[in-house]
């Protein structure tokens, strides 16, 4: 068996058995070898038992995609195949303890061997170690790596693994006789850094300046919210885990009016606690960042699984009119520079700003370049003087934004409807004003429009459009097919719906949508912004991230299909 | 010095009690020498809840029954303003619950005055959390009959670090109260009695003055001896029943350990972001 240049291994098994150390060890042993990797896990809502598991894919090349394929399946103890059945194919090779219900399984006795080591424990990292082994990594980097990841551990602890470590490697290096893996590192990944879609929110919002979160925890926004406390010692940053949501995003209201940079991170169902108060930024034009991390609905629906279904939600929530931002952040990177730009977008428009995300991308890693640091945020609180009005009529609708405390002015605002000064209003005329003052920001908005991203060739036959994490699964199928009249286009900013978008949509001779949802929300919005109907949609929404493998498959059937132009 | 907004339409019925509750807050502040540039109100929905309108100041006036947790922010995000929260037993109890439980739990240094009318002015007459057993509304047409909500009780079993009852009927005994409250160190709560005069004919001022005393020679460190006095109900006392400092939540937030500028004062800088990004080279 021969695997060249891409390689994907998955760890299987139930909640609890330690996965998670295995990924831990294995990426970090990866890195160290400057190979490129990527992670991600689908799990159940449980504590323990269950089929859960991870999906590594080891690379030449970077890859930041998600593949159904499963070279290496290993399985911890258990029945994980029912759980794998659509992704394990005849070329899947199984390793682990020899199990009858793995006919064909490549015996490796990880408990024996760990315990020959010391103690049965250490299982996890003899599989460690042999995948190091398969890969044919310098030993002394598995040696290193296992220190790494014992560090703070008693002396035998650690050393007692390291045995382990090494025992798993040479099991490893004799599978390698027959499992030819063939990975080139690049030195370029020395330098990279390694971030999930939960640390590139969480960093991004801290280099956008955020001082303050509130949030009720949930399933998938809590990592966000769990990071954020982890870095508030040394940043500054007050961290609120409030008694719920309705709570939360009041709370970041009256955050940003005393001047802080707030956020809240929940998802769907939290966030549906949470409309009155996007209302409430609306009216007051309060700034505010608002992480919507989407799984699948209605209720409490699957509470650890991934879709785009929110969109609508987010879209609309909030009674009244009133401009709003919604941004989806479709790769870590981007997550971490959008999450940085809300703050920024929300200062300076005085609106609530969306980060809309999703299971599958909070919950994915991969090695990336440093993103740039050199933007710091800029704050656009005014020092007041006593003619100080906070809604003052402008001519771009956006009033100077002062806060209390600062200047000699009284900031004044009111979820009723209010004149310049911030006071209740049953004046109908200035009720005409204020709408329009409100409305009128989005036409200043379209200044810092985040453009849309075009992937593929510019004249294209089909034109595939979707937005957020399906991103990186369109780009390697569009690589792999390479018909070079397809293309896609990536929208990170969803809402305004931005005119570079409109425009490409317009000029497309097919259009098709493709979104992890049932109903096509996004197609419904490009309808209601360009006029112009999808011709075909490819839908996703049992929980689980598109793969490259059916993005291909579905690009393929699409252009095939004739075009309404 | 007046921190009143003169010469303005005022939306209450004349005779409401939210009249001399403004003025003695007015008194309060004056007589505490509070910093206007310093002070905010924050108020949630309701005819009480308007008293910042009627007020030369600086304001957040927010949802309803939301007061608190922006409040408790305000303060956090500038632990150097001065917080008051004013708004109706339904916005505060009823609506706001949740915040009230939970926010006394949190024990920011700010105060909450709740206009206690035992009713729903706003929205013309229905009962309100606080409204007496068998009082027939228009929605309530059989007569009440859940147990009213005892907001003393439920503070001092929380452990609210400030406890006081007082009556917009006596406005020496409520101005000193609201200066009290301002200089506490914590959370404190002021419910103060008003009458309705629109919408609630059995709690008039004057059965106010007739079904209330003040208390005397009371321990007001005296957790246990607060919670009896609070369940009292033949005659209602009024004053201070709980006072009990300990830390703050803005004292306990770690950003203001060492550095106490206020958080819009900070920015971050590019070394730090670096610093955490290089925290993920992994490996």
């Amino acid at each position: 068996m021969n695997f060249t240049d891409d390689i994907s291994i998955v760890l299987a098994g139930e909640a609890g058995q330690g996965i998670a150390s295995i990924e831990k060890i294995v990426v970090s042993l990866v890195k160290n070898a400057h190979m490129h990797i990527f992670a991600t896990k689908e799990y159940m809502s449980r504590v323990r038992g269950g089929v859960n598991s991870t999906s590594i894919r080891i690379a030449s090349e970077r890859v930041s995609a998600y593949t159904q394929r499963i070279d290496i399946l290993i399985p911890l103890t258990g029945e994980t195949t029912t759980h794998l059945a659509k992704r394990i194919s005849k070329r899947t090779v199984i390793i682990g303890e020899k199990n009858d219900r793995y006919p064909g399984i490549i015996d490796v006795p990880f408990s024996d061997i760990a315990r020959e080591a010391g103690n049965s424990l250490y299982a996890n990292t003899v599989a460690a170690g042999m995948c190091a082994g398969l890969l044919s990594i310098d030993e002394s980097i598995l040696e290193r790596t296992i220190r790494a990841s014992f560090h703070g551990k008693d002396e035998h602890v650690v050393s007692a693994n390291v045995a382990a470590g090494a025992k798993g490697y040479a099991a490893g290096r004799e599978l390698s006789k027959t499992i030819r893996i063939s990975i080139k590192p690049d030195s370029s990944v020395a330098d990279d850094i390694i971030l999930s879609g939960t640390d590139a929110i969480a960093v991004g919002a801290v280099a956008g300046g955020c001082n303050f979160v509130s949030a009720y925890p949930m399933t998938p926004s809590s990592g966000v919210l769990t990071a954020l406390a982890g870095l508030s010692k040394t940043n500054d940053i007050i961290v609120e885990q409030i008694e719920d949501e309705v709570g939360a995003l009041n709370m970041v209201l009256g955050a940003w009016y005393a001047g802080a940079r707030a956020m809240t991170t929940t998802s769907g169902g939290g966030f549906a606690l949470m409309t009155e108060a996007v209302s409430l930024a609306g009216m007051i034009e309060s700034p505010a960042v608002i992480l919507v991390s989407q799984r699948p609905g209605p209720a409490t629906g699957l509470p650890t699984r991934t879709e785009q279904g929110d969109l609508d939600l987010v879209l609309h929530a909030g009674h009244g009119e009133f401009p709003r931002i919604i941004l989806a952040p479709g790769d870590t990177a981007e997550a971490y520079e959008l999450s940085r730009t809300a703050f920024d977008l929300a200062d300076r428009y005085q609106v609530p700003v969306f980060i809309l995300s999703d299971q599958y991308l909070v919950d994915t890693y991969y090695n990336i370049p440093k993103p740039d640091t050199a933007r710091t945020p800029s704050s656009c609180v005014l020092r007041t003087d006593s003619s100080y009005r906070r809604f003052a009529l402008t001519k771009s609708g956006i009033s100077p934004r002062g806060i209390p405390g600062y200047g000699e002015g009284i900031v004044r605002v009111d979820s009723d409807e209010h004149d310049e000064d911030g006071r209740i209003t049953e004046d109908l005329d200035v009720r005409n004003d204020t709408v329009q003052k409100r409305l009128s920001k989005f036409k200043a908005m379209k200044k810092d429009e985040l453009p849309a991203v075009l992937i593929g060739p510019k004249k294209h036959s089909t034109l595939i459009v979707g937005w957020g994490s399906t991103k990186e699964m369109v780009r390697e199928a569009l690589t792999g097919i390479d018909d070079g009249k397809t293309a896609y286009l990536h929208c990170p900013q969803i809402f305004p719906f931005p005119v570079t978008a409109k425009r490409i949509i317009d000029a497309a001779k097919k259009f098709v949508v493709i979104e992890g949802n049932a109903t096509g929300q996004f197609a419904s919005l490009i309808h209601r912004e360009t006029g112009r109907r999808a011709d075909d949609a490819v839908l996703k929404y049992n929980g689980l991230p598109f793969s490259v493998e059916e993005v291909m498959a579905s690009i393929q059937r699409v252009t095939k299909k004739r075009g309404k132009r | 010095m007046s921190y009143k907004k003169e010469n303005i339409d005022i939306a209450w019925c004349p005779g409401c009690g939210n009249y001399p509750i403004r003025d003695m807050l007015d008194s309060a502040l004056g007589e505490l020498s509070i910093d206007r540039k310093n002070f905010v109100m924050v108020s949630g929905i309701g005819q009480a809840a308007k008293s910042p309108q009627y007020m030369d100041v600086h304001y957040f006036n927010c949802l309803h029954g939301r007061a608190l947790p922006p409040a408790t922010a305000i303060k956090a995000a500038n632990p150097s303003l001065t917080v008051v929260v004013e708004s109706g037993d339904g916005d505060m109890y009823g609506e706001g619950g949740n915040h009230f439980i939970h926010t006394i739990r949190r024990n920011p240094n700010i105060t909450v005055i709740v206009h206690d009318n035992m009713i729903y002015g706003l929205t013309k007459g229905q009962a309100s959390p606080t409204t007496m057993k068998s009082m027939v509304t228009p929605v309530q047409v059989n007569g009440v009959f859940n147990e009213p909500f005892n907001p003393l009780a439920v503070a001092i079993s929380l452990d609210c670090s400030f406890v006081a009852r007082a009556n917009a009927g006596d406005k020496e005994e409520t101005k000193e109260m609201f200066k009290r409250a301002i200089a506490h160190q914590g959370f404190a709560l002021v419910d103060v009695f008003q009458a309705c005069v629109s919408f609630n004919k059995v709690n008039t001022f004057k059965w106010y003055k007739d079904n209330t005393y003040y208390l005397e020679g009371h321990d007001t460190s005296d957790r246990i001896a607060a919670f009896r006095r609070s369940l009292e109900t033949e005659r209602l006392p009024l004053g201070v029943f709980y006072q009990h400092e300990k830390p703050v939540f803005e004292a306990e937030l770690s950003c203001y350990r060492t550095d106490k500028r206020p958080l819009f004062q900070r920015t971050a800088t590019a070394e730090r972001i670096d610093a955490i990004l290089d925290g993920y080279r992994g490996g």
